[in-house]
């Protein structure tokens, strides 16, 4: 006890064992070391790239491009500069992965609510799907989807038939279109307007339930409006639109929208994959949720349908919404594999053909990484943004 | 006096109502009319499916023969994959040496399965040897030297080129990603933000990006002169992209372990690496492992891309090999189904053996 109130002399650690200035010196030698690194593939680049004659900035974008692309969702032609294939390639990256995000969210949580059915059939199906698509690789699903099945589909003159208005053979879908006429863009206002009809009925809805205790049945009005406004428009301006059926003229289809083969092989490939992927969160997501939760649900009287989506789904969604958030992120990122099946997307059109023209690799590379991080990123803040909205409020 | 002894009545057998095929059927198959509606669904596509497609694939399937012309029966031309079985494995590697791919195949699977079942006290020690010794062996087995015939990188190729990248992928991709992830935790700020912008970076492109900046890119940082093989720049390219998938899985397991480890540590006097080598990185990648597994499956998928930049992996052996003349009847759902098969059954063991590793650190952990 004694012991405690002797000063034993404590020595002082020798400067150079001090962690404030070990941190220091540490972090200064990986700077001198970094800089150097870099330094020298500085150097090193510009040395090769004029040795090859390579030029450096991004002047190139203005210039000609001189090669055609496959799919344009902007107005392309061979005479358009190399700037102009960048936009196009983005856009057909985002088109890819915003149609292969809606097809396998929903394929996903189909097939991982079915996996906890209480039907055997119908969750061994379900496991079976997600257990093979989920381990083997995208490319070679893509080239199955590709090269095996739409290849293999009869030509354009034998194509399979739905109705007379969707025709399916080797060059790609052909499916109706919808043209507008004249003052069909008031309908679009409309639609517009029901929206924010939608969200103010939904806030006001809510307030009055929390004042009053009354409920209103918000969703359905709200969805009745969505459609009801723009239908009410629509009629009232004298259907201003007609659907296009695609017709056999020649050797191709005439009207209609036809979908290329590329776009649907990749979609079907990238949705099928990450729906396995879905699935396998969305069955951890509902796992989560006690037992316990649904039963006390229940003794409270209510019905099967608002169990589920007052006590099951919020409580699932918290579970589900981080791994869902990287599984888009890992769509998008995959969306680059179009380049081995020839759909312009970015990498193939601006990495691809882009670059073997110009030839100046530093920049394209480097501007195409940026295009995904910024893209992921953006994504993440929504996905983030909604993660916290359904967070659990903890006192 | 009556002599009562108590017998029981013989126990009854459940109702047929509540046990038995019958009973189970009713509950799984045909609990509710939604139910019954989905059960005649699924098993109307799979009678009507699956008969043909077992059919296809082995009752008239072609299984004898060395040619095209010998596929006369309407099933599966299986002689295909027969023909280009040792492309599909081996690539060009040449044929009188293959022994060598496959002792280091083999050489792969004694030291991960010795971990397994060596005796505890000898694991460790035989798993850095080997974690050492092991990857320069099969490198002078794959490219010779050293008194056997050289193989240039150029005639690797094949399953077993997938397997190779894979796994060396992995390997070198766990210290550098060890290294980022304590790199993220630290203290400094520098070497931090270092840390997070090579992770977030490689982390958040396509790989193809990574392929394409180690192709095109890789060599003009090098000074003039310096060749760098292109199986080569694919491996960088790919250990860069693992590096930062690894080092997010080694965080998860660092950010499990309690702080009162590393106070522990710290006031038994141990240093920051004394602490992280005895105390922290231990008990952290011991629980990463199942995590690493899966990456590893991930990775293992994606060394089909290195296709894209000209490596004959696997599946470019099987496009080449639906361009050859001699073949050119459309085998591609043959050649696609076979690959895939094989894929998948090395992704579902490992998957498999993933959720077994899980299940058996699970116990060590809880304390309830």
């Amino acid at each position: 006890m004694s012991n405690l109130n002797q000063k034993t002399a404590v020595p002082k650690a020798a400067f150079y064992n001090r962690a404030e200035v070990r941190s220091v010196v540490f972090q200064f030698l990986v700077f001198v070391a970094l800089a150097y690194f870099f330094y020298t593939i500085y150097n090193n680049t510009l040395t090769n790239m004029q040795a090859r004659g390579i030029r450096t900035g991004f002047g190139f974008m203005s210039q000609p491009a001189g090669f055609d692309i496959l799919l344009s969702l902007i107005p392309f032609e061979a005479t358009d500069s190399y700037g102009r294939t960048f936009f196009v390639g983005l856009l057909n990256t985002l088109l890819v992965s915003v149609i292969s995000i809606i097809f396998a969210t929903l394929l996903g949580f189909l097939v991982g609510v079915s996996r906890l059915s209480n039907n055997w059939l119908v969750a061994k199906v379900a496991t079976v799907f997600v257990e093979t698509f989920r381990n083997i690789p995208l490319l070679l699903q893509i080239f199955f989807w590709y090269f095996a099945v739409l290849a293999t589909l009869p030509g354009v003159r034998q194509s399979i038939n739905f109705a007379d208005s969707i025709f399916v053979n080797v060059r790609g879908l052909s499916v109706p279109r919808i043209v507008w006429e004249s003052g069909a863009s008031f309908v679009f206002y409309a639609f517009l307007a029901a929206i924010a009809g939608a969200f103010f009925l939904s806030r006001w809805a809510r307030k009055r339930q929390e004042a009053t205790g009354q409920p209103f049945p918000a969703f359905w009005a709200g969805l009745g409006l969505l459609i009801g406004l723009p239908l009410l428009v629509f009629l009232v301006l004298g259907m201003p639109a007609s659907v296009e059926v695609p017709k056999l003229q020649g050797f191709g289809f005439k009207g209609g929208m036809t979908l290329i083969p590329e776009l649907v092989a990749l979609t079907v490939a990238l949705s099928v994959y990450t729906a396995s992927f879905i699935a396998e969160a969305v069955r951890a997501g509902v796992q989560s949720v006690s037992h316990g939760q649904v039963e006390a649900a229940a003794a409270l009287g209510l019905p099967n349908a608002k169990v589920l989506r007052f006590v099951t789904i919020p409580q699932a969604l918290r579970v589900i919404v981080p791994p869902l958030n990287s599984q888009y992120q890992n769509l998008i990122k995959n969306s680059s594999l179009a380049m081995a099946i020839g759909y312009p997307d970015l990498v193939a059109v601006f990495m691809g053909s882009t670059l073997n023209q110009v030839g100046q690799a530093v920049e394209i590379v480097f501007l195409t990484m940026l295009v995904y991080l910024l893209i992921n990123l953006i994504l993440s803040m929504f996905m983030n943004w909604y993660n916290a909205k359904i967070k659990l409020v903890e006192r | 006096m009556d002599n009562h002894t108590f017998t029981p009545i013989e126990a009854r057998k459940p109702p047929s109502t509540a046990i038995g095929p019958i009973a189970w059927m009713k509950e799984s198959l045909f609990s509710s009319p939604v139910n019954t509606l989905l059960t005649i669904f699924f098993g109307y596509l799979i009678i009507k499916y699956v008969p043909p497609v077992l059919d296809w694939a082995f009752f008239s399937a072609n299984w004898v023969g060395t040619t095209q012309e010998e596929c006369t029966k309407a099933g599966a031309c299986w002689i295909f994959i027969k023909q280009w079985f040792s492309q599909l494995l081996y690539g060009s590697y040449p044929e009188h040496l293959h022994w060598r791919v496959n002792l280091a195949l083999i050489g792969l699977v004694a030291v991960v399965v010795l971990q397994f079942f060596l005796p505890q006290h000898l694991r460790r020690k035989v798993g850095w040897v080997s974690l050492i010794v092991y990857p320069l062996i099969s490198l002078w087995l794959m490219y010779g030297g050293l008194g056997l015939e050289t193989v240039s990188t150029d005639k690797w190729g094949g399953f077993s080129l997938n397997i190779l990248l894979a796994f060396a992928g992995i390997l070198m991709s766990l210290p550098i990603g060890i290294v980022w992830a304590l790199g993220r935790q630290s203290d400094m700020p520098f070497v931090k933000m270092v840390c997070v912008a090579s992770i977030e970076l490689f982390r958040g492109v396509p790989l193809i990006t990574i392929l394409f900046m180690g192709s095109v890119m890789l060599p003009l940082f090098f000074p003039a002169g310096v060749q760098l093989d292109k199986l080569m720049r694919a491996f960088i390219a790919i250990t860069l992209f693992q590096s930062a998938y690894m080092a997010e899985v080694v965080r998860g397991g660092l950010q499990a372990i309690p702080k009162g480890q590393v106070e522990a540590a710290n006031s038994l006097g141990l240093g920051y690496w004394k602490t992280m080598r005895l105390i922290v990185l231990p008990q952290a990648l011991k629980i990463s492992i199942p995590n690493i597994v899966n990456t590893f499956i991930a990775l293992f998928k994606d060394t089909t891309l290195v296709l894209i930049i000209g490596l004959f992996e696997v599946l470019s052996t099987i496009q080449a090999a639906l361009q050859n003349s001699n073949w050119l009847g459309g085998h591609h759902i043959e050649g696609y189904v076979f690959v895939a098969f094989v894929f998948w059954v090395f992704c579902y063991t490992m998957s498999r053996i993933s959720v077994y590793i899980e299940n058996k650190l699970d116990t060590g952990h809880s304390r309830s």
